[in-house]
């Protein structure tokens, strides 16, 4: 006999998880699955390999049969180098206590949502940013408040800016600079001047620093090496960026051991430790890798500046990017969505709709130059050929 | 790094980069680059331009051999003097003075092994400060001047990432 009413299905997405809307640039994914040919400008990664050393190590740990778990807040040995590693931003981190190695940074990040964020918290993220900031508040059950940076601002953070979106009702702030996708940095006034709004109003900061190594004038500012800051902030970096080790999902959190614990809680249920290889990799990263670094750094400049070039040229609008390996132009036309999928279409040029990062976006276009200069010319000569 | 270093360190990576593209990437003007680059010529810095080729796909392919020389020096002859008579015959593709058990490196090159051999034969061993000549012919090549010989491999990332 069957039943009279169907239930509702016990495997239907959660309110938490419907309530996420897919990635803006799933659509654009799809279009250039079905085509051959396409230079990509979509990318949000290295296109080097992780530095053959690296690779060595991760496969000789594998060899020797390194294959357990680890500790769950990482080797002590990668603590270890990790703490004298940021000691070059000013930071200054106990390796048994304040370090915590994860999963990639987006894990920290998540880690650091579901530790520290109450249902009915507010979290400040300032866009655009990248694309995990949103989901991982709400996932966290947090109210999201968008601080959306601004062209004028070359997408700096300002205290203007957010007092503008309310942000000193927040309880925390996320932030990204280097910035994705806009290649903005901040200077140490500018990262003052966040840091003083923030204890003014007390907020804790999230800040992702996973760039940092990618900064090509002047040096990174850390908000946590402000005065009064280290108490208030996490910080987020890891191997994806400066070792283009994306595929080996190492990240760190470093934090207050307070925040640690906390995280730590959540980070040991869930991942136990991070990957095992990638830690070994991850030493000799940080070992003997500071020369590859360097070289990648050198080569994505060039590419900088060789794409702002092209675009100044083309008569295409861009401040001057001086992070990550992202331009943020203008959208010639203003609608950026039309443009990217025209540009598509009739060029097989890959390039990601500024509104795909949030609030503050619109009408701009991110290109990434993790290319080779030989794809970054072809893509620059089609562009050119797709304005005209 | 500075101007003339970084010119150096493009065109070791890419002879081919334009004028108006090493310009774009170092931030000069075209004029500058050109000067800087005629200098670098002039002055014997940069000695020529070459294609790096993988030689299993040349046709027909050439037969290399990689000859150790051990020399013995007299008051009236140095070393230059020694490179200086072979670095003239166009067979020889590179030659090098090397620490260790032998003093010259050379890299000779030709159309057949016997035209190699007699080369070694006929115009090395003879020279009478060469003491002795031990020749190893190449079998297979897997990287030169920084790259790779093989297919190449394809940019397999996603076309979209955050």
């Amino acid at each position: 006999m069957s039943r009279e009413r169907e239930r509702p299905d016990p495997l239907a997405p959660s309110q938490r998880v419907a309530s996420v809307p897919e990635s803006g640039i799933r659509r654009f994914f799809e279009l250039a699955a079905e085509m051959d040919d396409v230079v990509s400008l979509g990318v949000g990664e290295p296109d080097f390999a992780a530095p053959y050393r690296a690779r060595e190590a991760a496969i000789d740990s594998l060899q020797r049969g390194k294959t357990s778990y680890t500790a769950n807040r990482g080797m002590s040995e990668l603590r270890e180098r990790i703490a004298e590693r940021v000691t070059r931003y000013d930071l200054d981190y106990d390796p048994e206590r304040e370090i915590l190695v994860t999963a990639g940074a987006s894990e920290a990040i998540d880690a650091a949502f579901r530790a520290l964020v109450d249902p009915g918290d507010t979290v400040a993220v300032a866009q655009p940013s990248y694309v995990s900031y949103e989901p991982g508040v709400r996932f966290a059950d947090g109210e999201v408040l968008r601080v959306p940076t601004r062209a004028e601002d070359e997408f700096v953070l300002t205290r203007e800016t957010l007092e503008a979106a309310g942000a000193e009702r927040a309880d925390l702030l996320v932030y990204c600079y280097p910035n994705n996708p806009t290649g903005a940095t901040m200077d140490a006034d500018e990262v003052a001047e966040v840091a003083a709004f923030c204890r003014d109003h007390d907020l804790g900061v999230l800040a992702d620093e996973i760039y940092a190594a990618l900064t090509y004038e002047g040096e990174h500012v850390s908000i946590a090496a402000q005065p009064g800051m280290r108490e208030r902030t996490v910080v987020f970096n890891g191997f994806s960026k400066a070792y283009a080790m994306t595929g080996l999902r190492l990240g760190y959190a470093l934090a207050p051991e307070r925040v640690v614990e906390s995280m730590n809680r959540v980070h040991q249920y869930t991942m136990l430790s991070a990957p095992t290889t990638a830690q070994y990799a991850a030493i000799e990263a940080l070992d003997n890798c500071g020369s590859d670094v360097a070289e990648m750094r050198t080569q994505y400049d060039r590419r900088r500046n060789f794409v702002l070039s092209r675009l100044d040229e083309m008569g295409i609008d861009c401040f001057e990017a001086t992070g990550a390996f992202y331009v943020f132009p203008e959208a010639p036309g203003g609608d950026a969505n039309a443009f990217a999928e025209d540009l598509l279409q009739a060029e097989q040029v890959a390039v990601v709709p500024g509104d795909a990062f949030g609030a503050g976006g619109d009408g701009h276009l991110r290109m990434s130059y993790a290319s080779s200069l030989d794809d970054l010319r072809t893509a620059m000569d089609r562009i050119e050929r797709f304005i005209d | 790094m500075d101007e003339r270093a970084e010119l150096l360190d493009l065109l070791r990576e890419n002879a081919r980069y334009s004028t108006t593209d090493l310009a774009r990437m170092t931030g000069e003007s075209e004029q500058a680059v050109e000067e800087a680059i005629a200098t670098l010529e002039s002055d014997g810095t940069i000695a020529g331009y070459q294609a790096v080729v993988d030689p299993a796909k040349r046709e027909p392919e050439p037969v290399r051999a990689h000859v150790e020389c051990n020399v013995t020096l007299d008051r009236e002859t140095s070393y230059d003097d020694i490179a200086e008579r072979l670095a003239g015959f166009p067979e020889v593709a590179s030659l090098r003075l090397v620490s260790g058990d032998y003093d010259f490196a050379m890299e000779v090159e030709a159309d057949s092994m016997g035209e190699v051999s007699r080369f070694v034969s006929e115009k090395v061993a003879p020279v009478p400060e060469i003491t002795q000549t031990v020749t190893h012919y190449i079998m297979d090549a897997y990287k030169r001047a920084g790259h790779r010989f093989g297919d190449g491999e394809a940019d397999d990332r996603l076309a979209y990432s955050p």
